[in-house]
């Protein structure tokens, strides 16, 4: 029933922002409630195998949130505030501790396209463009570090 | 090193370079071939593949005649596949949402029957 077009994200050459877009079988008033519910947003924001643990929310203008969970035996904290919650629109900070120099301004809208679709929009403003790469990379299993070790290495070698 | 990614970012951001780089995943071309078909001078694709050299994302040959360029495929891919991966994950995320939202819709629409019901 759901229809799967997918996430897609694009890296802003100019600006340190990463947007991310993708379509859900859901009213705005849904998915809305999905992202400023502890409840619910615990159980989808993951990593998969990841049990998220809330540990300070207040969706509300001003507000501010903590959550954190262990993926790989390793344990992560996330905290922000929220800046702006409104039923078409979220404006809050975002903070990985293991990094808490790096703060992202995300902002996210909710827009129905009709028929009982919405389509999610997610913009993060990095304050870098190291810290945008990095989370780009963060997929990677060897971290960015390596992952920009690897990069290194493969222009050296394609510098003949 | 972060400078060198957010320069690829910059070299893959213009369509004609997008192009070029995809013509030349299929084989090397020389910059005259490269010009062919678009409505720009030598000069002015010389300038594109100029950033993407800078880039790392293609290298000229040595024969001193043709300078045939070259993708550097691994650098290329190993780019896509670190904005692939953040994707998945990304889309990951938003499949377990969609579990959630789903649950939501049966929930929801129970009451809008309980109510239908009711009245």
């Amino acid at each position: 029933m759901t229809t799967r077009t997918g996430a897609t994200i694009t890296a802003d050459p100019t600006l340190p922002i990463i947007h991310i877009t993708r379509d859900f079988a859901a009213s705005p008033e849904q998915l809305f409630r999905a992202h400023t519910d502890p409840e619910l947003f615990a159980r989808w924001v993951g990593p998969d195998g990841t049990d998220t643990k809330i540990e300070h929310w207040d969706a509300a203008n001003g507000g501010s949130f903590r959550y954190g969970g262990v993926s790989g035996g390793q344990e992560y904290r996330f905290r922000g505030c929220f800046h702006e919650v409104r039923t078409d629109r979220i404006v809050q900070t975002f903070t990985w501790e293991g990094m808490p120099d790096d703060v992202a301004l995300e902002t996210l809208t909710f827009e129905d396209l009709g028929g009982g679709r919405t389509r999610l929009r997610a913009q993060s403003l990095c304050n870098s463009f190291e810290a945008r790469d990095a989370w780009l990379s963060s997929g990677m299993e060897s971290g960015v570090n390596d992952g920009y070790a690897k990069l290194d290495a493969m222009l050296a070698g394609g510098g003949r | 090193m972060a400078d060198q990614l957010s320069r690829i970012f910059a070299a893959i951001a213009d369509p004609t370079r997008r192009d070029i780089l995809a013509r030349l995943a299929v084989g090397d071309a020389t910059v005259g071939q490269l010009a062919e078909p678009y409505r720009m001078s030598v000069q002015a694709v010389s300038k594109h593949l100029k950033v993407l050299e800078e880039a790392g994302l293609v290298t000229r040959g040595r024969d001193a005649q043709r300078r045939p360029v070259h993708l550097e495929a691994a650098v290329f891919d190993l780019m896509t596949s670190w904005i692939e991966r953040y994707r998945k994950q990304a889309e990951q995320r938003y499949r377990r949402l969609d579990a959630v939202l789903a649950e939501m819709n049966e929930t929801d629409r129970h009451h809008d029957t309980d109510e239908e019901t009711a009245s």
